[in-house]
């Protein structure tokens, strides 16, 4: 659930939104402790990622242990900052790159490098105190050549596999709930009724944070689009014709029995 | 030595004098003293591992120098309030007779009936079911025969129920313990004001009995059903009940399906997976209880992907089915064009596709259910089992038309179906087939009528 009319940022270096302070008789902001400790069962909040990468071929720069340029990277769905939710990627690379976990810690969590292998990255995400204590991990298998082989390969045009997922928060903090209310890269779930938030405590300086979200990024205009509404379309359509099948058989079923009953040997 | 004689072997060496003396020897040695031979016999023969019984108490006389005789002699016992002297045998010592009281004296034991005075009665005992004489005489009896109410009722000269007797002898003691005692805390711990006499309860609960001592067989036998029917129910509930208490705080006694439907956000059963028939409670139960398991788990985890989320999902309803059944659910969503993991797995997608496999896991034991039912009935209307494997191919492939879309369904002759698909009842399988699953696996020709 995003509000759309917060969504046009009033500084676009901000994304940070100042939320609305609430009237809450419960909490007072000394007791943002207490906040962060309480969690709101029955409730999950989502954030919807995509991750992925996208390689350069470097054509007749390419040498044979560099022969691609690749970025791997985790995004907002929808190109919002994730460092609402996120405090640092690790990046696991195969061992004979040097220092193999590249670890970073603003958005846009991505990590640039060359080579010329294909190998599974494993990325793992902190995220901040109020929001989960546990780190989770992502797999990505990174892909330089195309799904094509006999088609030429292109320097202009990256080779992108990007996978899209949601990560699932159960049982939020008030605390982070409140943080993230009106935050476009968050999915804010519906409160259960009576359940009011603290006033939010920021978490980081805020004129320090540079950009975060990835519209404008280099590789914005690679990134692929998922559009939910195509998938749910097609589940909706299978259904259709599985339970139309099931209550014809079911029909049949009591058909045969029917006859079956008059066969009955003695 | 008659064996030998037989045999014709020479007779044993020893001279005749020697084997006499030997013999008493070996008797000796084979059975024991004090018990006579007969008796060592019953035993079986042969000397017990732990002796019970210590061989020299068995025989042992008393002691010489005491002289025992057994005279006729009277009697009186402190027992009785006459002075009646009765006779019997007593075991004198040396000439001296027993003293004491009669041995069985001491167990002339009586109740301490609590007796009333007048004026107490017409102070604390009152009763306007009750005239003082029939109180006093309920007392003399109780007295007289020791609170043997059943007696006493019998002898009760009007007529009333034990129950009431017993309630009017215990409310009586009762009030006069408390007015006599100095204070109420001392007789606090005494039984008869602790416990007080519960007429309506001591009725309700003798009825009760009677009635189950009276019930006909048939009667209990019916009652034993309802009860294991009951019992079931409610265990099945209580499993249901107890998965979902992690995450299920709403505070609602309906059943297991209603709460399904009104969890919050985690939740990703639809309303539809609860629509099996009522029969099929039991085996609809275990699924929502697996998948209820399922969702407390995901919940542990804090954090947790989505994909990840609907694997688990994915497996837990697919947990009834072996391997085949899952590849021929895959086999059957690429046909529908459906990404087998879905490609933008948002909330609802991943419900969307929960539901959708489980609606193919249902086909395809729909889809078992009619070719074994129409197997039967072309067995039936053969009526030779031989021709089994190809009747029932003809009919299938009649059936197979309809079904365009799903690939190579069952062929009785290659067939064979994991017998763990069916030993869990999955989500769709009703009760319409309460023959043996087992049956299914079968080769036609091997089904009995008792099957049916």
């Amino acid at each position: 659930m995003v509000d759309t009319s917060l969504s046009k940022k009033k500084d676009p270096d901000q994304p940070e939104i100042s939320l609305p302070t609430l009237k809450s008789q419960r909490t007072k902001m000394g007791k943002s402790e207490d906040s962060e400790k309480k969690k709101i069962k029955d409730v999950e909040i989502s954030v919807p990622i995509v991750y992925g990468n996208a390689a350069f071929w470097l054509g007749k720069k390419a040498s044979e242990y560099q022969s691609h340029k690749w970025t791997v990277y985790v995004r907002g769905a929808t190109n919002e900052d994730l460092s609402v939710v996120v405090k640092r990627a690790v990046f696991q690379l195969h061992s004979s790159f040097n220092n193999p976990t590249r670890v970073v810690e603003s958005a846009p969590f991505e990590l640039s490098e060359s080579g010329w292998g294909e190998f599974e990255i494993a990325i793992t995400l902190f995220f901040h105190n109020d929001v989960c204590e546990k780190p989770l991990n992502l797999y990505h298998h990174l892909k330089l050549y195309p799904e094509d082989e006999s088609g030429p390969m292109s320097t202009k045009k990256p080779v992108v596999v990007e996978s899209y997922d949601e990560v699932v928060f159960t049982e939020p903090s008030e605390s982070f709930l409140a943080r993230v209310q009106n935050h476009p890269a968050v999915t804010f779930p519906r409160l259960p009724a009576g359940v009011t938030l603290p006033p939010p405590v920021s978490i980081e300086d805020e004129s320090k944070k540079k950009r975060g979200d990835t519209k404008d990024h280099p590789l914005s205009q690679w990134f692929l689009n998922f559009s939910e509404a195509d998938e749910l379309l097609q589940l909706a359509a299978a259904r259709q014709q599985v339970q139309a099948h099931i209550a014809k058989l079911r029909r049949q079923i009591s058909l045969t029995d029917g006859q079956n009953q008059q066969f009955k040997p003695l | 030595m008659d064996a030998k004689d037989i045999l014709g072997l020479p007779k044993t060496p020893l001279p005749i004098p020697q084997e006499k003396k030997s013999r008493p020897q070996k008797d000796s040695q084979r059975k024991p003293d004090g018990i006579s031979r007969e008796v060592y016999a019953l035993t079986g023969g042969v000397a017990p591992l732990m002796p019970s019984i210590d061989v020299s108490q068995l025989k042992r006389r008393p002691p010489s120098d005491e002289k025992i005789t057994w005279q006729w002699l009277p009697f009186t016992s402190s027992a009785r309030k006459d002075d009646l002297q009765l006779y019997h045998w007593v075991r004198v010592v040396n000439g001296v007779p027993p003293t004491g009281d009669y041995s069985f004296a001491k167990y002339n034991k009586s109740v301490d009936v609590i007796r009333y005075t007048d004026e107490e009665y017409e102070k604390y005992l009152t009763d306007p079911k009750w005239t003082k004489e029939e109180t006093d005489q309920l007392f003399d009896l109780c007295e007289r025969f020791d609170l043997r109410f059943i007696i006493i009722a019998d002898r009760f000269p009007t007529h009333r129920t034990v129950e009431e007797l017993k309630d009017r002898y215990y409310s009586v003691s009762r009030a006069i313990l408390v007015a006599r005692a100095p204070s109420p805390g001392e007789v606090a711990g005494h039984p008869l004001v602790k416990e007080p006499y519960n007429v309506t309860q001591e009725t309700e609960r003798k009825r009760a009995l009677s009635m189950v001592l009276s019930q006909t067989k048939h009667q209990e036998r019916k009652d034993a059903e309802v009860l294991a029917e009951a019992k079931r129910i409610a265990e099945s509930r209580m499993a249901a009940r107890a998965a979902e208490e992690p995450d299920l705080p709403v505070p609602s006694d309906v059943g297991p399906e209603s709460a399904e439907g009104a969890v919050g956000p985690g939740d990703t059963i639809s309303p539809s997976n609860v629509q099996a028939p009522a029969a099929a409670i039991a085996p609809s139960t275990s699924v929502i209880a697996d998948n209820a398991s399922t969702l407390a788990s995901l919940r542990m985890l804090r954090v947790y992907l989505r994909t990840y989320a609907l694997e688990q999902m994915v497996q837990a309803a697919s947990s009834s089915a072996g391997l085949r059944t899952i590849k021929r659910v895959e086999q059957t969503l690429q046909d529908l064009g459906v990404n087998l993991k879905p490609k933008v797995p948002t909330k609802a997608v991943c419900a969307e596709h929960l539901e959708l496999r489980k609606e193919i896991l249902t086909l395809l034991n729909l889809q078992k259910q009619l070719q074994y039912k129409e197997a039967e009935g072309s067995s039936f209307r053969d009526g030779s089992y031989g021709d089994m494997p190809g009747t029932a191919k003809r009919s299938q492939r009649a059936a197979d038309q309809d079904r365009t879309f799903v690939p190579d369904t069952i062929s009785f002759g290659g067939d064979r179906v994991v017998k763990r698909e069916q030993k869990r009842k999955g989500p769709g399988r009703t009760s319409e087939t309460p023959s043996s699953p087992a049956g299914a696996h079968k080769r036609p020709r091997k089904m009995k009528a008792s099957d049916l």
